[in-house]
C-alpha cells in the first residue's frame, strides 16, 4: 500500500523554525474551517483557535492531540503542556484528536502524522508548550487592549486574566484575542515556574471512561443509517477467496450485501448479530496459492536449525570467538519466543462513509498518514478529498499501528465494493469479532535465540556470541530504510548488540527467514524477548561467577550511569528482602531512551505455579510530565509483559491458527496482577516514553527469582510450558 | 414481544429471541456504554445488572428476558456504583478504558453484596473481567476506597 503515499502524501520536515511559522500562520480566525474537527467547531462563536488548542467563548480549553491515545495518557500529556503555557485551570481543559493532516501534525520522528514508539510526550515537548504560550501571548495583548492596560501588567493563572483591577476568564477574551497578531516568539516558562508539568493534572477523559465512554471509542460509532460489515478471512495467511455461495446469507433479514474483496467474502447488515449469523451461513471456498502452510512446530524446528548457520552480523566488536575459546566457564543457551497477540478489548473497527467522490473514516488510527495515504490511493481520491477522524483506542500495544494500513485498506475496499455495486452511499461500519482479532495476525513474531557467554578465572565476562532467528518486522514497510541496514533489521536484536553493558567482545548476528505470518511491533517490539535473554543471561553469568546479581551488573555499567541509577534506586527500595517465603530476581532495562529496573518478589504456590507478590522499580523517563500516569504505565507495561510470559501464545497447526478467543488466548487477570512500587529519577533531561519501557525487564525479573525458587531456568515462553502458570 | 424494565423504564422489545441482550442495547437501542469484547462471557466487557446481579450480556438472550430488571453503566446510580466512580476518578483508574464499565459494574455489584470485601472477594469478583492495560492494581485499591467512602 505504501506506493500509494508517493502519490498522495506530501512530505513536510517541519523544523522547530517551521513549526513557528505553522503555528503563527495558522492562529485566528482564518484556517478554522480547513483544520478543525466537527467536534470543536460545535462550540460555535468567535473562538480562539489555532492548530493544537481552541480557547471557547464557553470556557473551555480544547487540546488537539496529534497523538493517538489508546491508553497511555498521551492527550492528557499534551493537554498538560498546554495549560502550563497558557495557564488554564485543569478542570476547564478537554482534549480530541486532530484531524489528519501531515504539513500540521506529523510526528518528527517519522516524517508522517503518527503514534508509537513510546514517542509522544519526546515528540511533542517542545511543539505543545509552545502552542499554549502563543495562545496566552495573544490573550494577554486582547486583554491589553480592550483594558488599555500594559501587556507586561497583565497575569494569567488558573483561567483567570487580571491587570489593571480587571478580570476574565479565557473564554470571555477568546474572540477579542482570536482578532490579535500571533507573536513571532514566545518565551517558555522555566522549570521552576511549573505549575502543573512534574505535578499533578488528571486525565482529561477519566470521568467519561467511568461512565461508558460515550462517544470516545471507532466501536461505539454508530453515524445515522450506518450498516455493519464483517469479512470472512481464509483460514490460513496469503490464501484467497476461490468461491463463495451466499445463498443463506443473503436470504436472511437485515442482510444488505455480500461483497468480494481481496481480504474476502464480506457480510453488509443492519446490525452485528446479524453481520455474525450471515457470515457463519457462508459458503466458501479457499485458494490455497501461496500461502503458510507451516504449523509453529516446523517454524521452529527451521529456526533452531538456522542456529548452526552464520547469519549477518550486527555491530560485532572485539574478539568474541577468541575470548570464548580461552574463557575459564562458557554457559550456552537457547531461548524460544512464541508469537503474541495483541488482543486490544476494543477489537478492530473502521468506519467510512464514501460516496464516489470524497471519503471520511472514523476509528482508532494510529499512523493517520498512511492510512490516509492508503485510503486514497484505494479509491482512487486525492489527498484532501479524505478525511480521517481519530477516536480514542480501546488498546493498542501496537496492533493499530500498522505499515499496511491493512485496516483502512479493508474498510476502503468494502466502501468501494458497496458502491460499485449499485448501491447509495451509507457509512458502514467494519467489526472484528474477537476471533477474527487473535487469528488475524499481525503478531510480535516468533524468535529464536543462541547465546555463548563465558566468564574468565576471576568471574568476569569473557567473550559474548549471540544469534537471534526472527522474522523482520520492518523489512517491506516504509520504515524500512529507518531501521533496517545491510539486511539486518535492528528492532530484532535493539537491546543485545546496542547492549551499554561493557562488554568488549561480542558477537551478534541474525537470520530474517521469509515466513507467511504477517507480524507487528508489539509493546517495545524486539525488547520483548531480547531484554529477556540478556538479563537471564547476566543472572546466569552472576550466579556461575558467585557475584551479587546487582553488583555484576553495576561493574559493566560504569558508561551509562543513568540504568545504573535506576538499578541502584530499586534495589535500595526493595531492601535486603521480599515478604516472607518470596523469591527475587531483578532485571534493568533501557529502551526507547528510558531506563527501568525491576526487583520481582514471587512465591511459588502449592501447585507449582508462579505469584508474582511484589514488583518494586526504578525508572528514569527524563522530565516527568504527568507523575502519577507513569506510575500507571510502569503498573500496566509491566502488568502487560507478565501477562505474556505466564501464559501467553500464538501457535499454528499446518498455517491455521489454533487458538481463538480468551478462553485460549489467555491474557493476565486480577488474580496474578503483583503489587507493584514505583520510584522515579528526578531528572532535568528531556522527556523520554514511558508506554513501552516497563514490558521488557518483568519477564526476566520473574525468571530469575524462578530460578532462585526452583534452580530451573525457564528458557522456552510462556510459563505454561514448565506448570509454572 | 418481550418486555422488562431498562434502567427504570419499562421497554417492550420485538427482537429476535436469541440475539444476545448486548447486540439489543448496542446496536438496536443504540446504548453502547456496554462494551463487545469477546462474544463468549470471557472478558466481562459486556457486564450489566440483572435483578442487581452482575451478568455478561453477551450471553444473556432476548428470549430470556422477560420481566428483567436491568441496569447498564449509563444508568447506573447506586450508592455502590456512585463510589466505585468516585473513586474510580480519586485513583485514576481507567487507561484504554475499554474494559472499564464492565469493571464498574462488576464493582458496584460486589459491593451491594458485600460492602466491606477482603481482597479475596475482590478476586473472586473481579476475575471474570480482563484489563489488557492492566490496570488491576487500582481496580483493587479502588474498591477498597469505595468500600471506605460508603462507610463514611
Amino acid at each position: 500500500m505504501l506506493h500509494y503515499l508517493d502519490k498522495a502524501m506530501p512530505t513536510p520536515k517541519p523544523t522547530r523554525r517551521t513549526f513557528l511559522k505553522l503555528s503563527a500562520g495558522a492562529v485566528g480566525g482564518l484556517l478554522i474551517g480547513t483544520m478543525m474537527p466537527r467536534t470543536a467547531v460545535a462550540a460555535g462563536g468567535d473562538m480562539l483557535a489555532t492548530p493544537y488548542v481552541h480557547v471557547t467563548p464557553d470556557n473551555r480549553v480544547i487540546v488537539l492531540s496529534k497523538h493517538l491515545d489508546k491508553g497511555q495518557g498521551a492527550a492528557t500529556g499534551l493537554a498538560t503542556l498546554v495549560a502550563e503555557e497558557l495557564d488554564a485551570a485543569p478542570e476547564q481543559v478537554e482534549a480530541t484528536h486532530a484531524p489528519s493532516n501531515p504539513e500540521v501534525y506529523t510526528n518528527f520522528l517519522f516524517g508522517v502524522q503518527g503514534t508509537g514508539g513510546s514517542t509522544a510526550i519526546a515528540n511533542s515537548f517542545d511543539q505543545y508548550r509552545q502552542a499554549g504560550a502563543t495562545a496566552r501571548a495573544m490573550l494577554v495583548q486582547a486583554a491589553a487592549a480592550e483594558w488599555s492596560v500594559p501587556a507586561g501588567d497583565i497575569t494569567i493563572a488558573g483561567g483567570v486574566i487580571r491587570g489593571g483591577g480587571n478580570e476574565a476568564t479565557l473564554g470571555e477574551m477568546s474572540s477579542a484575542a482570536a482578532a490579535q497578531t500571533p507573536p513571532a516568539e514566545v518565551m517558555l516558562k522555566t522549570p521552576d515556574q511549573w505549575v502543573y508539568i512534574g505535578k499533578e493534572f488528571p486525565r482529561v477523559e477519566i470521568p467519561l471512561k467511568t461512565r461508558g465512554s460515550v462517544g470516545l471509542f471507532g466501536m461505539d460509532n454508530q453515524p445515522e443509517g450506518a450498516l455493519v460489515a464483517m469479512t470472512a478471512r481464509p483460514p490460513r495467511f496469503g490464501a484467497t477467496l476461490a468461491s463463495m455461495d451466499a445463498t443463506d446469507a443473503l436470504a436472511m433479514d437485515g442482510v444488505a450485501a455480500v461483497l468480494q474483496i481481496p481480504q474476502g467474502a464480506v457480510v453488509v447488515a443492519n446490525n452485528t448479530w446479524t453481520a455474525m449469523q450471515a457470515r457463519e451461513a457462508l459458503v466458501l471456498d479457499w485458494e490455497e496459492g501461496s500461502g503458510e502452510t507451516r504449523g509453529t512446530d516446523t517454524l521452529l524446528a527451521e529456526f533452531r536449525a538456522k542456529l548452526d548457520e552464520t547469519g549477518l552480523p550486527s555491530s560485532p566488536r572485539g574478539d568474541a570467538a577468541g575470548k570464548l575459546a580461552a574463557a575459564a566457564q562458557v554457559i550456552e543457551a537457547e531461548y524460544v519466543f512464541p508469537f503474541l497477540a495483541h488482543a486490544t478489548m476494543e477489537p478492530l473497527d473502521m468506519t467510512i462513509l464514501y460516496d464516489g467522490s470524497s471519503a471520511t473514516l472514523w476509528g482508532g488510527s494510529q499512523i493517520q498518514t498512511i492510512d490516509h495515504g492508503t485510503v486514497a490511493g484505494v479509491l482512487g481520491l486525492e489527498f484532501p478529498q479524505v478525511a480521517i477522524n481519530t477516536n480514542w483506542g480501546g488498546g493498542s500495544f501496537g496492533r493499530r499501528a500498522t505499515p499496511d494500513a491493512h485496516l483502512a485498506a479493508e474498510t476502503a475496499m468494502i466502501g468501494k465494493a458497496w458502491l460499485d455495486a449499485g448501491n447509495e452511499a451509507r457509512p458502514i461500519k467494519l467489526v472484528y469479532s474477537r476471533e477474527d482479532d487473535i487469528r488475524g495476525g499481525y503478531y510480535r513474531p516468533l524468535a529464536v535465540h543462541r547465546v555463548r557467554a563465558g566468564l574468565d578465572a576471576e568471574g568476569n565476562i569473557s567473550g559474548w556470541e549471540h544469534r537471534v532467528v526472527s522474522q523482520s518486522i520492518f523489512t517491506g514497510t516504509g520504515f524500512e530504510s529507518f531501521v533496517v541496514h545491510d539486511g539486518v533489521d535492528h528492532s530484532t536484536v535493539e537491546g543485545v548488540s546496542d547492549t551499554t553493558y561493557a562488554i568488549p567482545d561480542m558477537h551478534v548476528d541474525v537470520h530474517h527467514p521469509p515466513v507467511g505470518v504477517p507480524v507487528l511491533w508489539w509493546r517495545s517490539v524486539g525488547h520483548t524477548h531480547t531484554a529477556y535473554v540478556m538479563e537471564t543471561m547476566m543472572d546466569e553469568l552472576a550466579q556461575a561467577a558467585g557475584r551479587d546479581p546487582v553488583e555484576f551488573r553495576l561493574a559493566y555499567l560504569g558508561d551509562d550511569p543513568r540504568l545504573a541509577g535506576v538499578l541502584q534506586l530499586a534495589a535500595e527500595k526493595a531492601g535486603p528482602a521480599g515478604p516472607e517465603g518470596t523469591h527475587r530476581g531483578i532485571a534493568v532495562h533501557k529502551s526507547f531512551n528510558s531506563y527501568v529496573a525491576e526487583i520481582a518478589d514471587v512465591r511459588i504456590r502449592e501447585d507449582g505455579t508462579v505469584k508474582v507478590e511484589k514488583v518494586t522499580c526504578g525508572v528514569d523517563c527524563g522530565i516527568q510530565v504527568n507523575p502519577d500516569n507513569i506510575v500507571a504505565q510502569v503498573e500496566g507495561g509491566l502488568g502487560y509483559g507478565l501477562s505474556a510470559i505466564l501464559r501467553e501464545e500464538i501457535t499454528m497447526t499446518d498455517g491455521e491458527v489454533d487458538q481463538s478467543n480468551y478462553p485460549d488466548y489467555t491474557p493476565l487477570r486480577i488474580t496474578d496482577m503483583p503489587e507493584v512500587e514505583v520510584h522515579m529519577v528526578a531528572s532535568t533531561e528531556a522527556p523520554t516514553g514511558i508506554g513501552e519501557p516497563a514490558t521488557p525487564p518483568i519477564g526476566p525479573a520473574v525468571a530469575n527469582a524462578v530460578f532462585a525458587a526452583t534452580d530451573t531456568r525457564v528458557r522456552e515462553l510462556p510459563f505454561t510450558k514448565h506448570g509454572l502458570a | 414481544m418481550t418486555k422488562f424494565t431498562l434502567n427504570g423504564e419499562m421497554r417492550e422489545v420485538d427482537a429476535d429471541p436469541d440475539m444476545p441482550l448486548l447486540w439489543l442495547l448496542r446496536d438496536e437501542l443504540k446504548m453502547t456504554g456496554t462494551k463487545f469484547g469477546c462474544g463468549v462471557a470471557s472478558c466481562g466487557a459486556c457486564t450489566v445488572h440483572i435483578d442487581g446481579y452482575a451478568t455478561r450480556s453477551c450471553q444473556t438472550f432476548v428470549g430470556d428476558l422477560e420481566g428483567a430488571e436491568i441496569t447498564t453503566i449509563e444508568a447506573v446510580a447506586s450508592p455502590e456504583a456512585q463510589a466505585i466512580q468516585a473513586a474510580w476518578v480519586e485513583l485514576q483508574v481507567p487507561q484504554c478504558g475499554y474494559c472499564q464499565s464492565g469493571q464498574i459494574m462488576s464493582a458496584s455489584a460486589l459491593l451491594a453484596e458485600t460492602p466491606k470485601p477482603t481482597d479475596e472477594d475482590i478476586d473472586a469478583a473481579m476475575e471474570g473481567n480482563l484489563c489488557r492495560c492492566a490496570t488491576y492494581a487500582r481496580i483493587r485499591r479502588a474498591i477498597h476506597r469505595a468500600a471506605e467512602m460508603l462507610e463514611a
